[in-house]
């Protein structure tokens, strides 16, 4: 880092300024020239600033949502049109809150998966890791309340059904009976529940916003990685942040911006289901109940294992398994570029994956190829989401032989630049 | 990241075993609904608006007797063609008992623009009572609530689709009958579109149930059609602004990003080569 | 050479420039729906006009009538009245002289809001030092055409924009 420049103001009124509160300072030196970064990093590196921007999006668009929404179960529904019918530009802000919510678990799903790939959770960067993983649980925590607020059928059942999750927890003593009431604040999910679903998906953003700074901050101790793995501490391995990956993400977040707009004006309600367009009706269950896509391999395997207590203790180590892989990955080489046999395994886990959240839109008892039934696959996919983690990560990291490392990323510029 | 030639082969190899794999055969028995075309259709889908018109006459001559439209005001009207003051004719149409007189007492007044469609039923039990057990849907947000859309366009339901098909698809001759070995409730019609087949809501249409004011021949099919145009307009009404919107925004957004391709170029040009290190100092 | 430099050089400088407007455009664009969003969507403005059937009011009385959330005075001036108004048109007591032509499409209707232009309290039909609207709050007295003639309100009380339609219809808004 000792290609950091320091902040100079440029004018006596700036000089004033941040001799009081050294805030341009403090944004020169996390996002502008003071921050140098490798100089090798690939259009991957660009989804965690996409990430970023999609929160803002939320954050901005949801706000003003909220001053034509009503909480309320017999207004909800029809609120929700009358943005869509009668607030200026309202139907524009309702598709893109609504799509946008898919679009920043897409670009966390890339940003996770960029991680995966290139050792991004290895040492020193496990807190950066785990941060990331809260973030993660609150996101879907925030999506899961903010899908119910529509209050259409699927809104209703879909809160019904993972609210009684946490019946799952009966077993445990004074608590467990009223934990579902607890949640809901009545006998079922009515008015109580809409209210505080409301409220927590007003403020879970903005907690958000908080453990994004400290993940910003964590990034910021030993810096990013890079697609070779290797710290960058040569003399020529780093390049100030400002301009060039202002430049690079300007570029990103613009082809992303584009991708987003084919699903607000041309597709608003692909990613959705048709049933939300249905009014809550506490007396009928839509014959078929779905999560959102972007829960879908974690419903897959919830409905994977047949006991209703060990399928929510399986849906939640899913995620919290991610937690342990600073350890259970004990390779000394952190990009799989260097690591075939990783990367084989890490495709496999993304193919997996991918087929579990095809399975989570199925009915268990669909029949699949050979003759199996949804359920029979969703358990092998199970059972080999679990088995990547606890024995093929352990095992191939300490034993595969890895291919030659470069000695510095400067090195590996010119190398490539020589062949190319 | 996909360099490996092993990793390409497996990665081609497992998606044909999934496509395989989920080659499922669907267990629903309803038909799945013909392609019709529509004006509205694609990225410059524009309203087709006589056929709106004439849908709006089949749902007030026809559907309205049953099936309420909560969320479409009159003044909305304005937007598939019709003038200020054939609005206030349509919504003068309609009485509303919603003021007090100067005892206190509900009065009756005639509708205005700012009106909404008016239920045919006080309250869900009255329409369910009315109907046989059943709940006519209401017609706002229909058409969506029965559009399914997958990546794969053949397996798609469109929701105006839906409409057609379930317009025309009871069988002609005896619509009360169902196919041989299938047991119809009373009370119950056979409809090939209708998931379960058995449906509540006794053939709607027949030829020439209404008389078109612009001399369109109404047929079952045709009535159906312009239904489905007049619903499709009743859930989605900022369907052409969105589409108009979205053409502007993505011309802007090509040009735009094409700028930071070029910016972005500039600026990398000397970094990407490496041009700044020197190789005796690394 | 340094032709070529600044060739090179101009041609970079323009790109940047239309990049940076082409993006200041972008979230200007962007801005707006957010800021629009506030004001009065379709449904409001639907009800920013109402239509008042005039022959439900008599001959010598006012009606009152809501509109975007403010009293509308619609009164059935007699002859006298009129005669009455237009005679104060030139009054020395006129606090904002306006003549009664000016206030009326109609002499025998008048029609105007029912704010005080004080501070915003309703005023009593009928009463007063000169037959016309009284404001209780802080002793404004307004003529039989709606004029400020004593007290402490500034202005006279606006008159709304109506058309009408009929002879017995007018819109107000």
């Amino acid at each position: 880092m000792s290609s950091d420049k320091k902040y100079v103001p440029s004018s006596p009124t700036a000089k004033w300024v941040e001799d009081r509160l050294p805030l341009m300072g403090l944004i020169y030196s996390s996002l502008g020239s003071g921050f140098s970064a490798p100089r090798n990093l690939n259009y991957m590196w660009n989804f965690g600033v996409l990430a970023g921007f999609m929160l803002v999006v939320q954050i901005v668009t949801g706000i003003v949502l909220a001053m034509h929404y009503i909480p309320h179960i017999d207004f909800a529904f029809d609120s929700v049109q009358h943005i869509r019918r009668d607030v200026n530009y309202g139907w524009l802000l309702q598709a893109i809150h609504a799509n946008g919510a898919s679009m920043f678990f897409m670009v966390v799903y890339v940003h996770i998966l960029r991680g995966f790939y290139f050792g991004s959770y290895k040492s020193p960067r496990e807190i950066l890791w785990f941060l990331g993983i809260i973030i993660y649980l609150i996101m879907m925590a925030t999506g899961f309340m903010g899908y119910v607020l529509p209050w259409g059928q699927m809104s209703f059942w879909g809160a019904k059904v993972i609210t009684n999750l946490f019946s799952a927890f009966d077993f445990i003593p004074f608590i467990g009976d009223g934990i579902v009431e607890w949640l809901w604040g009545g006998f079922a999910v009515g008015q109580p529940t809409l209210n505080r679903f409301y409220s927590l998906h007003y403020l879970l953003p903005f907690v958000l916003v908080g453990v994004v700074i400290l993940h910003i901050w964590a990034l910021h101790i030993p810096g990013s990685t890079n697609p070779l793995g290797i710290d960058a501490d040569g003399p020529y391995d780093k390049i100030p942040f400002h301009p060039y990956y202002t430049a690079k993400d300007a570029f990103g977040l613009g082809v992303f911006v584009i991708f987003f707009s084919i699903f607000v004006f041309y597709m608003p309600d692909f990613l959705g289901h048709p049933d939300n367009y249905i009014k809550a009706d506490p007396l009928v269950t839509p014959a078929h109940i779905v999560p959102e896509w972007y829960y879908l391999p974690f419903y897959a395997i919830l409905r994977a294992i047949p006991d209703k207590l060990l399928g929510v203790v399986a849906m939640f180590s899913s995620i919290l398994i991610l937690f342990a892989m600073p350890w259970l990955d004990g390779a000394r080489v952190r990009s799989m570029r260097f690591r075939p046999l990783s990367q084989f395994f890490f495709w496999i886990f993304v193919v997996n994956t991918l087929f579990l959240g095809y399975l989570g839109q199925l009915s268990p008892d669909d029949i699949l190829g050979f003759g199996w039934t949804a359920l029979t696959y969703a358990q092998i996919s199970t059972f080999l989401y679990f088995a990547h983690f606890l024995l093929v990560m352990p095992l191939v990291s300490r034993m595969e032989t890895t291919k030659p490392v470069p000695i510095s990323i400067a090195a590996a510029v010119l190398d490539a630049n020589k062949k190319g | 990241m996909i360099n490996n030639i092993a990793i390409k082969g497996l990665l081609a190899s497992t998606l044909t075993v999934l496509l395989f794999i989920s080659n499922a055969n669907a267990a629903g028995e309803a038909k799945h609904p013909e392609r019709n075309t529509y004006s509205s259709a694609g990225v410059l889908g524009k309203f087709d608006i006589p056929s709106i018109q004439r849908g709006l006459q089949v749902y007030v001559e026809v559907c309205a007797a049953c099936h309420s439209m909560d969320l479409v005001a009159f003044r909305a009207l304005e937007e598939i063609g019709y003038n200020e003051d054939e609005v206030k004719a349509i919504a003068a149409e309609y009485e509303y008992e919603d003021l007090l007189d100067d005892d206190g007492e509900l009065m009756f007044r005639s509708g205005i623009p700012a009106d909404y469609f008016p239920s045919p039923f006080i309250n869900d039990k009255q329409a369910r009572s009315a109907n046989g057990g059943a709940l006519p849907p209401d017609f706002s947000t229909l058409v969506k609530a029965r559009e399914h859309l997958s990546f794969l366009p053949w397996a798609s339901t469109y929701g105006e689709d839906y409409v057609v098909a379930l317009m025309t698809g009871y069988h002609e001759e005896v619509p009360s009958t169902a196919p041989e070995g299938f047991e119809l409730a009373s009370g119950l019609y056979y409809n090939d579109y209708y998931e379960g087949n058995a449906i509540a809501m006794a053939p709607p249409l027949f030829d020439d149930m209404v008389e078109y004011a612009d001399g369109t021949p109404a047929t079952m099919h045709q009535m159906g059609y312009d239904v489905a145009n007049f619903m499709s307009w009743a859930s989605d009404p900022t369907m052409q602004e969105r589409k108009e919107m979205g053409l502007v925004v993505m011309l802007y957004m090509i040009v735009f990003v094409t700028l930071l391709y070029f910016t972005n170029k500039r600026i990398w040009r000397k970094i990407k080569k490496g041009e700044d290190i020197d190789p005796t100092k690394l | 050479m340094t032709t070529n430099n600044d060739v090179a050089e101009e041609r970079r400088n323009f790109l940047y420039i239309a990049t940076g407007a082409a993006g200041v455009i972008a979230a200007g664009a962007a801005v707006w729906p957010l800021i629009n969003q506030m004001n009065p969507s379709k449904d409001v403005l639907a009800l920013s006009s109402i239509e008042v059937n005039l022959t439900n009011i008599p001959e010598g009385q006012s009606a009152v009538f809501l509109w975007r959330g403010n009293p509308i005075f619609v009164r059935h001036r007699t002859a006298s009245e009129i005669a009455e108004a237009q005679a104060a048109d030139n009054a020395d007591d006129l606090i904002d002289p306006e003549v009664d032509a000016d206030r009326v499409q109609r002499p025998e209707w008048l029609v105007m809001s029912g704010v005080c232009t004080h501070l915003g309290c309703v005023p009593l039909d009928q009463q007063g030092d000169f037959g016309g609207w009284f404001c209780p709050c802080h002793g404004s007295h307004y003529d039989i055409s709606g004029r400020i003639r004593k007290g402490p309100a500034p202005l006279n009380l606006p008159i709304v924009e109506y058309v009408f339609l009929d002879n017995t219809t007018i819109r107000i808004g």
